[in-house]
This record gives C-alpha cells, sequence and structure tokens, in this order.
C-alpha cells in the first residue's frame, strides 16, 4: 500500500466524518429530534396508562413490553389512518370506482388540509410576533374578534357577488384581528406594558366579548343557543369537491399569505427593520429605526393574520359563529411558531403536520379510544425539546452549533 | 432597566400625576352625581342585608334613603378631587384612590339596589371565597417574581394540582390528596426552573410549555381513567370550620371566620410570606437575587440556590392552590376546571405590585366583580354579566399601562442569570 493510497482514504472517511458533524449541527436535525423524542415519549405515556399493559406485565415482564408496543403502535397506527386515510380502503375504493365512496376514503387527508388552514394563518400570526421580539399569546382572542367582524360583514352585507363579498369578509376579519393587536402593540409601544400580559388579558375580553354578541346582537334570531344565523351563500370560501369532502380554497389563501410574509419579512426593507428590531432594540435604535412605529404596525399584522384564522373557519368551514368554534388554534401556534423557527415555510410545513396530527387524534380518540389530549402532550415534549435544545443535544450526543441563528429573542418582562 | 429610571420620575409627587389623579376623583365624582343621583327619584330605599345566607348571625337589615347616601358619596370625591388638584394627598394618593374607587362602587350598589334589596355580607363573603385561588395564584407568581423568574404557569401547576388532589384524595384521604398537590405543583415549577435557571430557556416559553403539558396530561388523564371509573374523582371536600370566638364578631365573622382551611390558609399565608419576604435574612437575599443578581452573587448568595428554592415554594403555593379547586370547592375534577384563574392570579399579582396584600386586595377586588357579575341578573340593572366581568382584565391592562402608577417589577424579572 502506498503513501499515497493511505492519505486518500483518511480523505475520504474526513469526508464522512464532515457530513456528520454537519448534520448534527444543522437546527433540521434538532427539530426532526424532536418530533421524534416527542412522538416516543408520547407512545410510552399511552403504554403507562394502559391497562391491559399491566395485566400482561403479570404474565412476564416481555409479555407486557409487547403489549405496551402494542398499544403505542395501534395509536399511532390508527393516528395515521384518521390523519391520512386507510391505504387499503382507499385502495378498494378505487377499484370499485363509486366516486362516494372514493371521496369517503380520501375525506381524512383533504379534513386534515382544512384543519391545517387556521393553523398556517394563526401559526404566521405568532411567527411574525417572535420577528420582533414579541409574544403574541393573543392569537386565540384575535381569532374571536376576527372572527365575530367576519360574520358581521358575511352575514349583514346582503346582494354582493361573491367576488367582492367573500375579500371584504376576509378584510373584515383581517381588521377585526388587527384591532385587537393594535392595542397590545400601542401599550408595549407607548408605556412598555408587556404584551404578554396584555394579549392574555385581551384573550379573556375577547372570549366574553363574542359570548355577549352572540346571546346578544348576534345571536341567531331564528334559534334559542349562541349560535349566529348562517353567513350569506355570496360570502362563502368556494369548496372544490363534494361532500363529505370539506376542503376549501381557504388552504391556496393561506399558502398565499404564507408566501406574502415571506415576501415581507425577507425581501422588503421594512421587514428587515422589523427583523433587526426584533433581534436586537438598541442596536436597531441607533440605526435610527423607528421602534414604535415598526412594534405596533407588527403587531397589526399579527392579530390580523390570526383574525384571518377566525375569517377562514366561518366562510370556509362553519358558515356561522358559535361560542368555543376555536378548539385552541391560537394557543397552539405558540408551539407552531416555535417548531416552524418563526420562518413562514418552516410555519406552514408545522401547521400541517398539526392539522395531520390534530385531525388524526379525533379518529384516533373514536376507533382506538385515546383522549384526543394527548396532542397536546406532544406538543409540550416536542416544544420543551425545542425550546431547549441542550437537552436533545446531550441524549443524541449532537454537537454544539456555532451560532444559534433561530434562537427567539423576546423582549424582556419590563418593557424596552 | 429603563423602565426604573423612568418610575423615578413617575413617582408619587410629580405634579402631571398630582393633577391626572386629582381630575380622576373629580371626574369619578360627576360620575356618581350625573349618572346615579340624577336618574334616581327621591324617597327611594335601599336594602343591604348584612347576614350571609346560612349563617345563624341576628343584624337587622340596612334600610336608608338612596337618595341622600349617593349625594355625600360624591360630595365626599368631588372634596377628594379638590384636595389633590390644590395640594396634593403625597404619599396617600393611591389610598386616597382606593377610597374613591370604592365610593363609587358603594354608590353603584346603592344606585343599582334601589327600590329592591341586596345581600351585601353574602357578596362580600363570595368575593372573599372567589379571591381565594387568585390570591394563592397570585402569592405564587410573588415568590417566583421576585427572584427573577417569570412564571407564567400557575394555570398549569393549579391545574395539575386540581387534578392529583382529586385523584390522590380519592385513593387515599383529603389531608395525603393536599399533600400531593402541593408536591405535583412544586414538580412542574420544578421543572420550570430546571428549564428557565440551567438550561437558559425563555422563561416565556418554557411557562407556555409547561401549561400546554398541564392542560394535556390532566384533561388525558381525566378522559382515560377518572371518567371511567368515577370511584377515582371522589375526594371529598375539607369541611368548614367556624372559628371559635372570631365568628361570633357581628357582620365580619360570618364573612371571614366560617369557612374551609383555604381561606385561612391564606390569611396564614399573607401574613407568612409579607413577614419572609420583608422582615428576613431569606426575603432580603430572594429579592436581591430579583432586583441584581451579579451584585448578590457578588455578596456571595448562591444565585442559582435561591431562584431554585423560590421557584419551587412558589409551585407548592400553586399547587395548594389548585387543590382549592377539588377539595375546597367542587369535590371533584373537572378538564380545565381553573378556567384562566392562574391567569387572572398573575394579573392580581401585577395588579398587587408583587407583594402579597396588594395580590390579596386586587384578588378582592377581582373576586368582588366575578361576585357582583353573578348577582346582575337579580339586580336587573342593563348592564350584562359578560361585559361586568372584562373589568379585572381591562383594570389590569390600566394598571400596567401605568395610568393609575407605575408598577414596580423587580428588575431581573425574567432573565436568565449567566454566571461569569
Amino acid at each position: 500500500m502506498s503513501e499515497n493510497e493511505k492519505t486518500q482514504d483518511k480523505k475520504k472517511k474526513d469526508a464522512g466524518k464532515v457530513f456528520l458533524e454537519e448534520v448534527s449541527k444543522s437546527p433540521l436535525t434538532l427539530t426532526i429530534l424532536a418530533i421524534i423524542s416527542g412522538l416516543i415519549l408520547g407512545g410510552l405515556l399511552v403504554a403507562v396508562t394502559t391497562v391491559e399493559v399491566y395485566e400482561a406485565f403479570d404474565v412476564s415482564f416481555w409479555e407486557g413490553i409487547k403489549t405496551g408496543a402494542r398499544a403505542a403502535w395501534s395509536t399511532y397506527e390508527a393516528l395515521f389512518y384518521g390523519s391520512v386515510g386507510n391505504p387499503g380502503k382507499i385502495i378498494d375504493a378505487i377499484k370499485g370506482g363509486d366516486a362516494e365512496e372514493i371521496r369517503r376514503a380520501v375525506n381524512p387527508f383533504f379534513e386534515s388540509l382544512v384543519v391545517s388552514t387556521p393553523y398556517i394563518f394563526a401559526g404566521l400570526a405568532v411567527a411574525l410576533g417572535f420577528r420582533v421580539g414579541l409574544f403574541n399569546i393573543g392569537a386565540e382572542g384575535q381569532i374571536y374578534i376576527g372572527a365575530a367582524a367576519t360574520v358581521t360583514a358575511a352575514i349583514f352585507l346582503k346582494g354582493l357577488p361573491a367576488i367582492v363579498h367573500i375579500p371584504v369578509s376576509l378584510l373584515a376579519g383581517f381588521i377585526g384581528g388587527g384591532l385587537w393587536g393594535l392595542v397590545p402593540g400601542l401599550l408595549k409601544a407607548t408605556t412598555g406594558g408587556h404584551e404578554v400580559i396584555n394579549t392574555i388579558m385581551m384573550n379573556y375580553i375577547a372570549f366574553r366579548l363574542s359570548e355577549f354578541l352572540l346571546r346578544g346582537p348576534l345571536k341567531n334570531p331564528d334559534g334559542f343557543t349562541p349560535v349566529s344565523a348562517p353567513i350569506e351563500q355570496s360570502a362563502r370560501l368556494l369548496r372544490l369537491f363534494d361532500s363529505p369532502i370539506r376542503f376549501h380554497i381557504g388552504f391556496f389563501i393561506a399558502l398565499f399569505v404564507a408566501f406574502l410574509v415571506y415576501l415581507l419579512l425577507f425581501k422588503t426593507t421594512w421587514g428587515y427593520t422589523l427583523r433587526t428590531v426584533g433581534a436586537n432594540p438598541r442596536a436597531a435604535k441607533y440605526a435610527g429605526m423607528n421602534i414604535v412605529q415598526t412594534t405596533v404596525i407588527a403587531m397589526v399584522l399579527s392579530g390580523g393574520l390570526a383574525g384571518l384564522a377566525g375569517a377562514n373557519e366561518v366562510l370556509g368551514v362553519n358558515h356561522n359563529l358559535a361560542l368555543a368554534f376555536s378548539s385552541g388554534y391560537g394557543f397552539d401556534a405558540i408551539a407552531l411558531a416555535l417548531l416552524g423557527k418563526s420562518n413562514p415555510v418552516g410555519v406552514v410545513l408545522s401547521a400541517i403536520m398539526f392539522g395531520f396530527l390534530r385531525n388524526g387524534a379525533i379518529q384516533m380518540q373514536l376507533s382506538a379510544g385515546i383522549p384526543i389530549d394527548i396532542i397536546s402532550v406532544l406538543q409540550a415534549f416536542i416544544l420543551a425539546f425545542i425550546a431547549a435544545p441542550a437537552i436533545i443535544r446531550t441524549i443524541y450526543r449532537l454537537k454544539e452549533p456555532d451560532i444559534d441563528i433561530d434562537a427567539v429573542t423576546l423582549r424582556g418582562w419590563g418593557g424596552n | 432597566m429603563a423602565t426604573n429610571n423612568n418610575s423615578a420620575n413617575y413617582g408619587q409627587s410629580s405634579p402631571t400625576r398630582r393633577r391626572v389623579m386629582g381630575i380622576v376623583f373629580l371626574v369619578i365624582a360627576g360620575l356618581i352625581y350625573f349618572i346615579f343621583s340624577r336618574t334616581l327619584d327621591p324617597g327611594v330605599q335601599t336594602t343591604f342585608k348584612m347576614v350571609p345566607g346560612g349563617s345563624k348571625q341576628d343584624i337587622p337589615d340596612w334600610i336608608f334613603n338612596s337618595l341622600p347616601l349617593i349625594n355625600i358619596l360624591a360630595g365626599l370625591s368631588l372634596l377628594a378631587g379638590g384636595y389633590q388638584l390644590a395640594r396634593g394627598f403625597k404619599k396617600r394618593t393611591n389610598l386616597v384612590l382606593g377610597l374613591v374607587g370604592g365610593m363609587f362602587i358603594f354608590a353603584f350598589l346603592t344606585w343599582a339596589t334601589a327600590d329592591g334589596s341586596l345581600n351585601l355580607a353574602g357578596l362580600i363573603r363570595s368575593a372573599l371565597v372567589k379571591a381565594v385561588p387568585l390570591t394563592l395564584g397570585a402569592m405564587s407568581g410573588v415568590l417566583c417574581e421576585r427572584s427573577g423568574v417569570v412564571n407564567i404557569a400557575i394555570e398549569g401547576m393549579m391545574l395539575t394540582g386540581a387534578f392529583v388532589g382529586a385523584l390522590v384524595g380519592s385513593l387515599t384521604n383529603i389531608y395525603i390528596g393536599l399533600l400531593a398537590a402541593v408536591l405535583s405543583g412544586g414538580l412542574l415549577a420544578a421543572v420550570l426552573a430546571v428549564l428557565s435557571i440551567k438550561y437558559k430557556t425563555d422563561q416565556i416559553i418554557s411557562g407556555t410549555v409547561i401549561n400546554i403539558f398541564a392542560t394535556g396530561i390532566t384533561s388525558f388523564l381525566s378522559a382515560r381513567f377518572l371518567q371511567k371509573y368515577q370511584e377515582l374523582n371522589d375526594p371529598g371536600r375539607f369541611p368548614t370550620i367556624k372559628v371559635p370566638v372570631l365568628s361570633d364578631i357581628p357582620f365580619i365573622g360570618p364573612i371571614m371566620f366560617e369557612h374551609n382551611i383555604f381561606v385561612y390558609a391564606v390569611f396564614i399565608f399573607l401574613i407568612v410570606l409579607t413577614i419572609a419576604l420583608y422582615y428576613t435574612r431569606w426575603g432580603l437575599r430572594t429579592r436581591s437575587v430579583g432586583e441584581h443578581p451579579k451584585a448578590a452573587d457578588t455578596l456571595g448568595i448562591n444565585v442559582f440556590r435561591t431562584r431554585y428554592v423560590s421557584v419551587i415554594l412558589g409551585g407548592f403555593m400553586a399547587g395548594f392552590g389548585g387543590a382549592y379547586f377539588t377539595l375546597g370547592s367542587v369535590g371533584r375534577f373537572d378538564e380545565l376546571m381553573t378556567a384562566g384563574r392562574g391567569f387572572i392570579g398573575l394579573a392580581a399579582m401585577i395588579f398587587g405590585n408583587w407583594n402579597p396584600f396588594g395580590s390579596f386586595s386586587a384578588g378582592m377586588l377581582f373576586g368582588f366583580f366575578d361576585a357582583l357579575a353573578s348577582k346582575m341578573a337579580i339586580l336587573k340593572v342593563a348592564i350584562p354579566s359578560e361585559i361586568m366581568l372584562m373589568f379585572p382584565y381591562l383594570a389590569t391592562m390600566v394598571i400596567l399601562a401605568g395610568v393609575v402608577g407605575r408598577s414596580q417589577m423587580p428588575a431581573a424579572d425574567g432573565t436568565p442569570y449567566e454566571k461569569e
């Protein structure tokens, strides 16, 4: 073996090593490992809360492990079938050729996209806040106010063509949510009142307000329950397939909005200002950037995006406004904005993942008897790992990255 | 940081603030006169019942002519406003503000009850009961934040405490249930502490993670076990204990001294925590770590250990507050039963300026509006209860905005400490 060959061999090894090192430093690896670890812990939770597992442990240790693994597996299987559809059923339906049967078989997949849509809007809302250094916990309230504004426009404006009525209703939702973001934004920028407290308070005010509206002015005069009248036909978002598929064009609107947010953040001067204010307000100030204005506008946009999530639910899915119509989209949005590293692309991907998880979980609850709340537990695990990457790095022996560019920097409790 | 410099010239004696306060008093006087007094017929009577329902004390109802009393209250507010503008109450401004606010509420009650009757004692008693979880939550926040760790996970800790209290209480007895609830709050707090002190995660994010986790795990376990096996969700409740002599005091006795241990615990914790924070070496150290950790470290105080201790103690407090829901109030666990009380507790803490008695006052105020909202239907006033219930949230935002006086948060609150 010549000297030359030896160095060549060494070089090859180095290339492999370098690749591994790059992988272990990449933030994406971290995210994926966080998700996997979360899923494993979730499966473990299912296993330890299944009574049969303990009975099997009485038989033998190995039997117990097997039963536990089976319980976790069947949970995730049900989750998969519920969110994507049962592949066997889909193939059978296509072979059978009955159109309704096919629609029913692929419905879970489209339903997951329907659930993803408000997540995209709300996730973008929280992500935009993070980018400017603000923690918008108020997305849930903004969703409610946006939905209330939208439903008002969609019920009481009559005789408009759909091409006008839909944009007007969406705009109403944007303005409603934007208003709910404006207040904490202004308070933050002018008095230093922390947006976390203010948005939490605004959430509760929004809940009470929509409760009041639904028992009073917005209540369906023909009904007894606190539900609004159905919205005008002309305000409904187009559905692309026949029943039972509820998939509507709102999904594409959400993708388009995500694209706009991406352009705004990364391709405009104002977006640069916004990110600078978020990353280092002091530097932004010395560079002559207007922090007050940027903060306020960012909060308005953030609230408006959340408002669109509410508008989307009203115009595309429910066609009316009910109490507690949003099952915590605004709160889940915090998790998925963190998971998506406050990047529009990341947010869309995480939103779709959350949509599939939540929709699948509904099926899982029905067929495997696992309460849907396990989704929140999964979220918490994943989030904890994302927020404290050191934990994941220690478990999987990953290398420290040189700089953590994606770290969320929030401004301190005390203002400024 | 910058806030503190601002607050220096925002202090009690600044002329702007003096004038603003004077105008506020005058506006309140005007409101009392024009809204309440002008809309009443002379000769109308208001009846306040002075004994809460279920108590055996015998105090005659308090019946008086509504109009003169309201006019007197308006006049007093007017005087307060005038004096404030001319001379100023200086250090006592906030006290006077509280008094004037109280007069406004009293005038409102008198006006709303005109020609009818209201159980005043019952209202105050129910406000006190509703203030219990809020105050406990707020004191949990005080403990954590005085040492410089923001705790927005009070809600999650309380929910977990409520669940664990119900479950363990059903399996054993309520005393062990209570202990377990307290420990579970402490456990979550330990997670918060490790995440935010050791891993230096953003404290608001780690708090949010704990909230999500607590909502998920309690609902999950409740749906999986408590609903199927009802006997796991039947812990019983702590009995009402009449304090021997004190409960015989007229009016005050039945309001304050005929409760279960949770209400008395609030009184005790208030005193203990105040003394501990302001009159002991431990308190001084905790507060110094919250204000200026580097200086504290230089003086040889272990910043990390101090923070761990405070946060975990705060978790115990929140767990205790959570147990109130299951073991002190309802007697079983329902999903999401804390219903945002932890967040209102956080608001009460801010409102109360990060100190125990302030938190309690804020808790009482919020509890009062909560109690009043449920009485609005009886009073036949045109304010919907939903609007009434917005008050605590609005008030908190106003306080936070510094309209009534800058709140003084610990300077290092929310910033992880990096040892050099």
